[in-house]
């Protein structure tokens, strides 16, 4: 079974054409992409606002509950309503993102609410007594500060939205869920296999592509505690051992 | 590197977990598919049990038999839907039921899914080659729930559509709506092509209600809906000819244990059959569906409207 899945991968007839592995990938990585940059405009200034104000967490809890829809379900039924409002691809497109949109909003808004409301009390103060307003404190003390656990909620939301947005399938659509469906409908099982391991290679890919952005964009001195830490550890052992 | 090496670690478990569940060509969610069981031999002695599928115009044929049977004085229950083709047809070799609706097609292609008959008579000389010996097939009625090819009242006038040899003219102007399975079959775009010449400019493949939704709302322009579906009669749409028979014809034929064929039987399902037409089982379909009335009353209503009782 392994073997045959492989062979279905590297097999180049499957990632050519309008139906091939290369678009579908490309496909899945519009819909996920798209899905999770609408998310982020809407979920990152609500959350950075009510860390830095302090008020209307409501909003935090509401989202947070959000995460208990399952996705299919709510699926089918904004399809059921858009298939008479729209036409053509659409359709079937926009009740997908709209989908995704409302899965990666929850881990944005608490990865910005949390990050900014974890601020350390005494930089925010400092900047407050250098004469900083409001604004000044929220975009160059708290933000910053708030970039790993942004990055955090940004690659959460990634992952699942690329994992979910295979269901898209399911009412018509392209991507990788498409191996899935298809797959499963015609008991090719080697199909759906080889579409299962293309979806979770995608999701590792995008995870250390974040991972390496945020290495670029958090500035050295606000690393996560535990790089902190390994820090830490290496300058312990380099001084514990001053003749190697 | 350390997290490096157990995310590979962790993908490899989940390949392998994957593959654990494939191998061969069986499918490995038949077995789980079906969660009902056999309705319990409670009846009387004698009495023929009824068993249906899980999905309603098999509970409803099977309620219809029901009745029919017992307004002739013949003793005949019906139990909890059963699931599955797999699991009702071993109910019925076991003998914890004796009679259930079936289709000929269906039932061919389930005893033999490389099957090339398609015409009526054909398939019904292959069913009855591949039964055990304990079973028997009655007449098969007029009424059959087949695949067909489905377009809006508007795009058959607009076009003047009458079979699936006229929609291949269009066929750049269409999109299908069908089952993912319809793809790859030879009851589906493999034989429209080879027969018909229809290559759809694209494929939309939905499920249950949503294909019919699709072609309402013109999001397709043609589709797979099965003969019988409810939205046929209240969308309007128009059913396409298939003279070359790309679809197998599914007609409702009764499947029973030899043990209880009385002539009696065959005489009072004989007459049922007679009755069923493609027509009148969608109007039913419709009530159940759709207008959500108790099967047993729609069953009732049958019987008297069509003097079986």
């Amino acid at each position: 079974m392994i073997a045959q899945v492989w062979r279905w991968l590297v097999d180049g007839a499957h990632w050519q054409g309008g139906t091939g592995i290369a678009q579908r990938l490309l496909e899945h990585l519009e819909y996920s992409g798209m899905s999770v940059l609408i998310a982020a405009i809407i979920a990152l200034p609500i959350g950075a606002f009510i860390g830095h104000a302090g008020r209307a967490k409501w909003i935090i809890a509401v989202a947070n509950a959000f995460r208990a829809i399952p996705s299919l379900g709510l699926l089918f039924v904004v399809a059921m309503w858009f298939v008479s409002r729209l036409q053509g691809d659409a359709a079937y497109l926009v009740p997908t993102i709209i989908v995704l949109v409302i899965l990666a909003m929850p881990p944005l808004l608490a990865g910005a609410y949390s990050g900014v409301s974890e601020v350390d009390p005494a930089a925010r103060d400092a900047a407050y007594g250098m004469g900083m307003t409001h604004r000044q404190v929220l975009t160059r003390v708290e933000l910053p500060c708030a970039l790993p656990l942004i990055f955090s909620g940004l690659r959460s939301a990634a992952l699942q939205v690329i994992a979910t947005a295979t269901i898209a399938a399911s009412i018509s659509v392209g991507g990788l869920g498409r191996y899935l469906i298809d797959g499963l409908a015609n008991s090719d099982y080697t199909e759906m296999a080889g579409g299962a391991v293309l979806v979770a290679a995608l999701a590792l890919v995008v995870d250390g592509v974040l991972a390496a952005l945020q290495r670029l964009v958090v500035p050295g001195g606000l690393r996560t505690a535990r790089s902190a830490r390994r820090r830490r550890r290496a300058s312990a052992v380099t001084q514990a051992s001053p003749t190697g | 590197m350390k997290r490096t090496m157990s995310v590979a670690a962790l993908t490899l478990t989940a390949t392998l977990a994957l593959a654990a569940c494939g191998g061969g060509s069986s499918n490995p969610l038949s077995k789980n598919s079906s969660t009902g069981k056999a309705p319990a031999g409670t009846a009387a002695a004698g009495a023929i049990r009824v068993g249906a599928a899980n999905f309603p115009e098999s509970q409803l044929i099977a309620a219809i038999y029901a009745a029919a049977l017992n307004a002739k004085g013949v003793k005949a229950t019906t139990g909890d839907p059963i699931g599955a083709r797999e699991v009702y047809l071993k109910a019925l070799q076991q003998g914890s039921i004796d009679l259930v609706p079936e289709y000929a097609y269906s039932l061919l292609t389930y005893y033999q899914p490389s099957a090339t008959q398609t015409a009526p008579a054909a398939v019904r000389a292959a069913v009855i080659k591949k039964l055990p010996a304990t079973e028997m097939l009655l007449n098969a009625a007029a009424a059959e729930d087949s695949n067909t090819v489905t377009v809006t009242k508007q795009t058959a006038d607009k076009w003047d559509l009458k079979t699936i040899a006229d929609l291949a003219k269009h066929s750049s102007q269409v999109t299908f709506a069908a089952p993912p399975e319809f793809q790859g079959r030879e009851q589906g775009l493999k034989g429209l092509k080879e027969k018909y010449n229809l290559v759809p400019k694209s494929f939309r493949a939905l499920q249950g209600t949503a294909i019919a939704q699709a072609l309402k709302n013109n999001q397709a322009q043609a589709a797979n809906i099965f003969s019988t579906d409810p939205s046929i009669k209240t969308d309007g749409f128009v059913v396409l000819q298939d003279p070359k028979h790309v679809f197998g014809t599914d007609n409702v034929v009764p499947l029973i244990t030899k043990a209880k064929a009385t002539k009696q039987v065959q005489t009072i399902l004989d007459a049922v059959q007679a009755k069923l037409t493609t027509d009148n089982l969608a109007e039913m379909d419709k009530e159940v569906q759709v207008d959500h009335k108790d099967i047993a009353t729609v069953a009732k209503q049958f019987i008297s409207d069509n003097g079986l009782g």
